[in-house]
């Protein structure tokens, strides 16, 4: 199968191990990955600032990328992915747009629902916490959510289970949000920093060694916290714990 | 002051934030508890938000029909457009009758429209008379919650507040004798007032009668020993058919606070005798929100408050910090409509995690609605012009991939080098939070690299 890599562009910057981990993920599991050199960013940060309509080249730059003939493209970020999905136009190539928003999977998914992975080839010894991502769960659907009267299931859980002598811990709140939220980071600090402390707080006093999730802007956030703090958890994206030998 | 600042302020107090946040979280879990016992909930869901659409579609002919059959029921019918000619027509009876004064049960209607305030400047006593009201309005402050107003009150401070104006024991702070000395407080109120209004959750179109919930009976004790009966609702409220109760008495108090039915579901169509009974159909800005294809739907709200207990900010910033009468999400795609300068800020207080969506009984697009919020107050000029500034350079920055590489390694660099250049307290984000170790390769250079090999 023939894919695309896209990399939210604060992982192309300050998380190369995580492109990395997912690169030699998806190659292991036999795909042929591309990453398209020009890529920067899904214009996210703009539009939810409520400046839209200054996404457009972004989104002319995306289609530039990432139009064409592939497969599928692969993002490691439920919200990167999901803005794709429900944002992405273009006033040139509306065509090739409609192609990518139709086959953009967040990285979880991909695996799950196009590769079908039933086995992965992944050892970690570790407890682990798995942070749901609001983006990728409540907007992408990776797994149930907990306020719907509905029944359970979990991408992301599915593949930490396939991992030899893996852990997951149950969390009290197991969807709430870290309160990253993109912008809101900054222009609330204050909530963000505490929903982030609080989230944290969960995967600890709960035995986490390993706090993990899909994406790595909300992991990001939650790092500065343990790292500001001190926690003993260790903050890894899914990617790299999938792609452990 | 602006949501952000006054939930910074809420979050300084570290210990009652945590008691706030775990105490509506409690309610959220009560939530959950009720609904999943309810296997059919999503189709309940489903089916209350397409009566709703229904209703909204035909706004204009429920409302007559609505108006006709109270008419025939020997109920006084006005027509309100905006909180102020609410507020002179609540006056006008209130003069009529000669009462001066007035008990009230909960409505979140006449706190958008400032009653309170109004009808005391005439010389009115208005007297809340739901317990969590009445709290709030002893201690000369709005609700912070539509269905539970003194949320934030703890037990030990309402004794300190009854002591002050009920005169109960100092340091008294169990629950049930405060609630005695309430209820003593209250009962001679609704003795000697010849006046009661309430509120209205639903308004049957089919028989021009309605329905007001409570849980402590007040609005029934008001508007029983009255002689005139008010009774103030949005033009939103509007069901077609009285069956349709079915589907919304289900909905409302299991998503509220996890009951299966709130204690008392009152049934009001005519005047007993010797009374009068004043229906006031405000308008206040919900025509033009239903012009708005958008944002029409906020309009199927039935005030639970589900989303307010489940929302992540809400439960951290508390509802004064949304200085809007109605708090939390829903509050905040509703009140842009009535003045977007003053409440620009609200659409930002969230992170747009979607939880609001899902438990919203009558299934708002509450999170889609604040997204495209943000996009309006930006278009309309409400938006700070240095984040529009920054912004603008951030898309500049983002659409040309040289430039976008090049800041990248320029900022990493700088921050290995001078790492107090980011690592310092004009950076928000460093205030509690560390930032990320800038690596020295970016992906793509590493890639590049690799392709090379």
């Amino acid at each position: 199968m023939k894919v695309a890599l896209f990399l939210p562009c604060y992982v192309d910057q300050f998380y190369p191990k995580v492109g990395i981990a997912t690169l030699q993920l998806l190659e292991k599991l036999g795909c042929t990955v591309t990453y398209p050199l020009n890529q920067t960013c899904c214009g996210q940060p703009m539009a939810n600032s409520g400046f839209e309509n200054l996404a457009q080249d972004c989104n002319e730059l995306f289609v530039e990328n990432f139009g064409g003939s592939f497969d599928a493209i692969i993002c490691p970020s439920g919200s990167c992915a999901l803005h794709v999905k429900h944002h992405l136009h273009s006033e040139k190539r509306e065509n090739d747009a409609t192609h990518i928003r139709n086959h953009i999977y967040e990285l979880t998914e991909f695996l799950t629902d196009v590769l079908k992975v039933e086995q992965l080839p992944a050892r970690f010894p570790y407890k682990v916490g798995l942070h749901q991502s609001c983006h990728g769960q409540r907007g992408l659907h990776l797994s149930q959510m907990s306020e719907l009267v509905a029944a359970p299931y979990s991408k992301p859980e599915k593949l930490l289970n396939m991992v030899d002598e893996l852990e997951l811990i149950n969390l009290e709140r197991k969807d709430e949000c870290c309160g990253f939220g993109g912008t809101f980071c900054v222009f609330e600090e204050a909530v963000s920093a505490r929903m982030g402390v609080d989230r944290v707080e969960d995967h600890v006093r709960n035995g986490a060694e390993v706090l993990t999730g899909g994406d790595m802007s909300c992991l990001m956030h939650l790092e500065g916290i343990v790292r500001r703090n001190k926690y003993p958890v260790k903050v890894m994206h899914i990617a790299e714990i999938l792609n452990q030998a | 002051m602006n949501h952000s600042e006054a939930a910074e302020k809420f979050t300084k107090d570290v210990d009652r934030t945590t008691w706030h946040d775990k105490t509506l979280w409690f309610v959220r879990e009560k939530r959950d508890k009720a609904v999943f016992q309810i296997p059919e909930w999503e189709a309940l869901r489903e089916a209350g938000s397409r009566i709703k659409h229904n209703a909204l579609s035909n706004l204009d002919e429920y409302l007559l029909e609505f108006e006709q059959n109270a008419l025939k029921n020997g109920v006084k019918v006005h027509w309100a457009a905006d909180g102020h000619e609410h507020n002179e027509i609540v006056l006008q009876i209130l003069k009529e009758t000669g009462a001066t004064q007035m008990v009230k049960s909960k409505s979140m209607l006449t706190e958008e429209c400032h009653l309170n305030e109004f009808l005391i400047e005439k010389g009115v006593d208005v007297v809340d008379t739901d317990l969590g009201e009445r709290v709030v309005q002893l201690a000369n402050e709005p609700p912070s919650h539509i269905v539970m107003p003194c949320i934030h009150w703890k037990k030990e401070e309402i004794g300190e507040l009854f002591h002050e104006h009920l005169g109960t024991e100092k340091g008294a702070s169990d629950p049930k004798y405060l609630a005695e000395a309430a209820r003593q407080h209250l009962r001679e109120k609704f003795m000697t007032r010849r006046a009661a209004l309430t509120g209205v959750n639903f308004a049957v179109a089919e028989t021009g009668g309605f329905v007001v919930c409570t849980n402590e009976g007040n609005a029934d004790m008001g508007a029983h020993l009255a002689d005139v009966h008010i009774a103030s609702m949005g033009i939103e409220k509007i069901i077609p058919k009285a069956r349709h109760l079915g589907v919304f008495l289900r909905l409302l108090a299991r998503s509220a606070t996890g009951q299966p039915i709130t204690t008392y579901s009152s049934h009001f169509h005519r005047p007993r005798q010797g009374q009068t009974m004043h229906i006031i159909i405000v308008d206040n800005g919900r025509t033009t929100q239903l012009g708005r294809p958008d944002f029409r739907n906020s309009l199927k709200c039935i005030r639970c408050g589900a989303c307010m207990n489940t929302c992540p900010v809400y439960r951290r910033s508390g509802g004064h910090s949304y200085h809007n009468a109605v708090a939390g999400p829903i509050g905040s795609i509703l009140a842009p409509n009535l003045d977007m300068r003053k409440n620009a800020d609200l659409p930002f207080a969230s992170t747009l995690c979607g939880s609001c969506s899902n438990v919203c009984p009558v299934k708002i697009d509450i999170h889609d609605q604040l997204y495209k919020w943000r996009q309006v107050l930006a278009a309309e000029g409400y938006v700070d012009s240095t984040k529009k500034q920054g912004m603008k350079l951030m898309a500049s920055v983002l659409s040309n991939p040289k430039l976008f590489r090049f800041s990248g390694k320029a900022g990493r660099t700088l921050m290995r080098l001078a790492p107090f250049s980011v690592s310092n307290p004009l950076n928000p984000w460093y205030k509690q939070r560390e930032m990320p170790e800038p690596p020295k390769e970016s992906f793509r250079e590493w890639y590049v690299n690799r392709e090379k090999k």
